[in-house]
């Protein structure tokens, strides 16, 4: 019971140290959470940070398209990861709207294409080239698309143009739409478990390239031209024959945070982080099990170098 | 002779039509633009004035939901600081607890304390148990968060229910305007008004707690209405002769009388709102929604199903807990004396938290149940589907290909080359006939609503999807029926899976499904009709059960065989209730038509998906309002069909 009583007070004393250091306004920042691991690692290393700079910060989960309502009125303060394949016209259109400013580049490239595991390689040996597909085309297909082959593309929401794709680039192919990432990858993980024929739409960084072997199928490279201007690339009558854009995963925010926060606004912008840390940390939370704070602690402590200056410290 | 023609006729004429699908001008295959109202814009633009614009003078509207949601937000904060964060100091990661949360061990035996005095020991014992589960198998903080937001919706869910209940029990009109606002209510999809709850009442768990509310609400308000009805009226006059005011005669007679069928409600209110812990979870409500969404994404099928059974002990604890307060609550309390005296339990139960919360500051075991103490069952799972996966998928292929080639697809075709004044036509026809006049009305204006909101295509892909389904579990469910209501031991272990299945959230289910039948409509069909076959088991055997046995025996004497018996005298007899088993199952496979969009269908559902990761109120709220003109359609027809069939059977009732 003494013990008890010593704890209790000690935790009591231990309050008033812990007021925190200065800042501009103890009033939270909220960052929002999406549902792929990358941008809860992602996110919670900022708030770590934040919080190492004397911030108070609240984690709100969020929709990925959603939020920029959010954004523009303050309510949501900042969003770490808009990847420019998937968000980057919902972001202009906030920033252009007002309220959403951009805080700057994660320092991680996204990439999304058609993928497919490495053992199709020997059945169909001229991957990963697209010229190859059409010959393999049986290969891929299922009763309900044969003769076509069947490309799983993702949610309709993504977007994409797989079926202008297909069509510019005269692939005897058909798109079936997930309509969840997780519905995708589970087809995936299927296939894979019985080495069968899959050809679908995949993302990095993501854990899916730490679990399975696999590779992109090579498109024509992508230029803007590609997607506006028929006469560009083999097909002179269509748009769209080339492959998925790439491109920056951005960070945004509500347009008050640099005046609210002025500190925090600048170590947001200042996070970045590279595609081989963000892949290798995605692999343990998502692989190997480990706690994502536990990850993060990690990271927090293995790189205070790389952190402090963010803060100013 | 010309009416019992008349629905096979119209059969084969709608074959030919479709048959003729080829020669079909465009028009009547799919609405022209003209005809499309563009509603969704409306809508948006009056939320977008309702949010930014709109005001009561001398505050806006908007000022008001936040208002509303920081009141609703500040008993949420209690209970999270009760059972989830204790009291700390600092925020996040440098947060120091000063007084830790209730432990697992103090709400486990208060729970168990609260299942003897509402029933006895053995209740006790098994609500302790299903919590002892959560704590054993990893689940207690996830848990707990859950169970902080159901303590706070479900009194807001009872409270307001109660209040619409004995206003529409008081009058008559209000009766009249509410009813088609909760059929909106319990048939627009979540997904389709989350946007602007968002909108109106910010991101965050008050948002998620606000659409649990609304989607739970609806049973509370109509068994009010209905309770309060269903009181003798002697007892209402009684109550004016001995001089009640119109409150006292509420509050001290009418609402005690009606105790026992409001626990039913509070009940319904208590599983709807465990329903909704998924969506919730998709706009900030965290907790066990959230583990199960997020062990699916990473496909760790084995953490998904834990979660999810961790949901269905949660359901399964408060539903017999509820269920027995709901008996318990007619009866008086019998004992007297001093407060401490009455309340032995509470002093018991009072007396462990302090003692579990201190001592578990020397033991921490105590406080939080060791991570060394956890199991867990997650590899069985993932390897269960793997070896399913790996052994036998060339059957699962074969067996989805058929289904889809000889029966899916071709009602699929069928369905969409009908031209839509032709359904339309027929659709008032059935009308009609079951009702008459303002049936009719409704069905066509309900029709015309589908094609003025331009989702027809949509929305007739729904009524294949939904329809196939409802064939499907209604042949399996009859048989499983048929089966539970004639076997004590059969009937027990159906129930069981029943209601497991109910309660199960489906997406722990959607994604092994995937796996093995691949996206597409097979996997959604076999999602619906896991999730829907549960009234039809239901209603059946709850009929053949209700079934008189003089009738029975009447048979028997007559000579019939047990086959007759069923086939000539308990399945006609029991075909209202059977009726509403499959009324029930349409409703509940419209209902998971939001979560099959998850694995790629083309229906009304994916259009209500789309809105909501687009954040397009409009888009959102009319595509669900579709869903709801099916619902209500296919409803109003089958309750016109049952009180027929019922006034046929000369069995009286509401007909």
């Amino acid at each position: 019971m003494k013990q008890t009583l010593r704890m209790v007070s000690l935790a009591l004393a231990l309050a008033p140290t812990l007021a925190l250091a200065e800042v501009e306004s103890t009033d939270p920042i909220k960052l929002t959470l999406h549902d792929w691991t990358g941008q809860l690692i992602t996110t919670n290393i900022m708030a770590a940070v934040l919080e190492e700079a004397g911030y108070n910060v609240e984690l709100v989960q969020a929709d990925y398209l959603a939020q920029f309502a959010g954004l523009k009125t303050g309510d949501l303060d900042v969003a770490m990861e808009i990847w420019a394949t998937t968000g980057q016209e919902a972001m202009d259109k906030a920033i252009a709207e007002g309220g959403v400013v951009s805080f700057g580049e994660t320092g991680m490239l996204a990439k999304e294409e058609w993928w497919y595991p490495l053992y199709m390689k020997e059945k169909c040996p001229g991957l990963p080239d697209w010229k190859a597909l059409n010959d393999c085309a049986a290969l891929f297909a299922t009763p309900d698309t044969a003769p076509k082959g069947r490309y799983l593309g993702g949610p309709v929401t993504w977007g994409g143009f797989d079926e202008e794709r297909i069509a510019a680039l005269g692939l005897n192919f058909e798109v079936i739409h997930a309509g969840t990432d997780a519905a995708m990858f589970a087809e995936l993980e299927a296939a894979y478990q019985r080495q069968d024929p899959i050809l679908l739409w995949v993302y990095a960084p993501h854990w899916s390239q730490q679990k399975y072997q696999g590779e992109w199928v090579e498109f024509p490279t992508y230029e803007a031209a590609c997607y506006t201007d028929p006469a560009w690339g083999s097909n002179p009558a269509a748009t769209h024959d080339c492959g998925k854009p790439f491109g920056p995963i951005w960070k945004v925010g509500w347009a008050g945070l640099a005046d609210k926060w002025p500190g925090a606004a600048k170590a947001v912008q200042a996070f970045t982080i590279d595609n081989t840390a963000m892949s290798a940390m995605i692999a343990k939370v998502d692989l190997d099990g480990v706690a994502l704070e536990d990850v993060v602690d990690e990271w927090m402590t293995a790189n205070e170098a790389t952190w402090k200056p963010w803060i100013g410290q | 002779m010309t009416a019992r023609l008349l629905w096979p006729g119209l059969a084969a004429l709608s074959l030919i039509l479709a048959a003729l699908v080829a020669q079909m001008p465009g028009w009547a295959l799919l609405p022209p633009a003209a005809l499309h109202l563009d509603m969704a814009a409306w809508v948006s633009a009056a939320m977008v004035w309702l949010v930014e614009q709109a005001t009561f003078g001398l505050f806006t509207v908007k000022q008001a939901t936040r208002a509303l949601a920081a009141m609703i937000e500040w008993p949420y904060e209690a209970a999270r600081v009760l059972l989830v964060d204790g009291i700390t100091e600092g925020r996040g990661r440098k947060a120091v607890t000063l007084v830790p949360p209730l432990s697992w061990i103090a709400v486990t035996v208060a729970m168990g304390t609260l299942g003897v005095y509402a029933r006895n020991l053995w209740l006790g014992l098994g609500v302790g148990a299903l919590f002892l589960y959560l704590a054993v198998f990893g689940q207690w903080e996830s848990a707990m968060i859950t169970l902080a937001s159901i303590v706070i919706a479900v009194p807001i869910g009872v409270m307001g229910g109660l209040v619409l209940g004995v206003a529409a029990y008081l009058s008559p009109r209000f009766d009249r305007l509410q009813s088609p606002v909760l059929d909106l209510m319990q048939t627009v999809p979540t997904f389709a008004y989350l946007v602007p709850i968002l909108f109106l009442f910010g991101f965050g768990p008050v948002a998620a707690l606000l659409a649990t509310v609304i989607y739970a609400m609806p049973p509370m308000v109509r068994i009010t209405t209905l309770a309060l009805r269903s009181i003798p009226p002697e007892i209402n006059d009684f109550a004016r002769m001995v001089g009640c005011t119109g409150w006292q005669r509420l509050r001290k007679v009418l609402l005690p009388a009606a105790l026992p069928d409001l626990m039913v409600g509070v009940n319904q209110v208590i599983m709807l709102s465990l329903n909704m812990v998924i969506i919730a979870s998709m706009i900030g409500a965290g907790g066990l929604g959230f583990d199960v969404l997020n062990a699916l994404r990473r496909l760790d099928i084995g953490a998904g199903v834990e979660a999810g059974l961790a949901i269905t002990a949660l359901a399964v604890a408060l539903d017999r807990l509820s269920q027995a307060l709901a008996l318990r609550a007619g009866l008086p309390d019998a004992a007297t004396g001093s407060w401490i005296k009455r309340h032995p339990k509470t002093l018991a139960v009072l007396a462990l938290v302090l003692a579990t919360g201190l001592l578990g500051l020397v033991w921490p075991w105590l406080q939080t149940y060791p991570k060394a103490g956890e199991l867990s069952t997650k590899a069985f799972w993932s390897d269960l589907v793997k070896s399913i996966n790996i052994n036998y998928f060339d059957q699962l292929e074969a067996w989805r290909t058929f289904v889809l080639t000889y029966m899916l697809l071709p009602v699929k075709r069928f369905l969409l080359a009908l031209p839509w004044p032709w359904v339309v036509a027929l659709v008032t026809l059935a009308g009609w006939q079951l009702g008459r006049a303002r049936l009719a009305a409704l069905c066509l204006g309900l029709s015309l609503f589908l094609v003025a909101a331009g989702l027809w295509e949509q929305a007739m892909t729904t009524v294949y999807l939904c329809g196939v389904s409802v064939v499907v579990a209604v042949l399996v469910g009859l048989p499983l029926g048929v089966l539970a209501a004639s076997n004590a031991t059969a009937g027990k272990v159906i129930g069981g899976v029943i209601d497991t299945l109910q309660t199960l959230p489906s997406f722990v289910y959607l994604i092994p499904v995937v796996m093995l039948f691949r996206v597409g409509d097979f996997s959604a069909m076999t999602a619906v009709v896991l999730y829907a076959l549960a009234p039809a088991v239901r209603y059946t055997a709850h009929g053949l059960r209700a079934v008189p046995e003089e009738l029975v025996e009447a048979g028997t004497v007559c000579g019939c065989t047990p086959w007759q018996v069923l086939t000539r005298i308990r399945l006609p007899m029991a075909l209202p209730d059977i009726l509403l088993g499959v009324n029930q199952t349409i409703m509940l496979a419209l209902s998971m038509l939001v979560i099959t969009a998850l694995v790629g269908t083309r229906d009304l559902g994916q259009e209500v998906y789309i809105a909501l990761t687009r954040a397009d109120t409009g888009a959102g709220i009319v595509a669900g309002v579709c869903v709801a003109a099916l619902a209500i359609i296919a409803d109003r027809l089958i309750a016109a069909g049952a009180a027929q069939a019922r006034a046929r059977l000369g069995m009286g009732g509401d007909a």
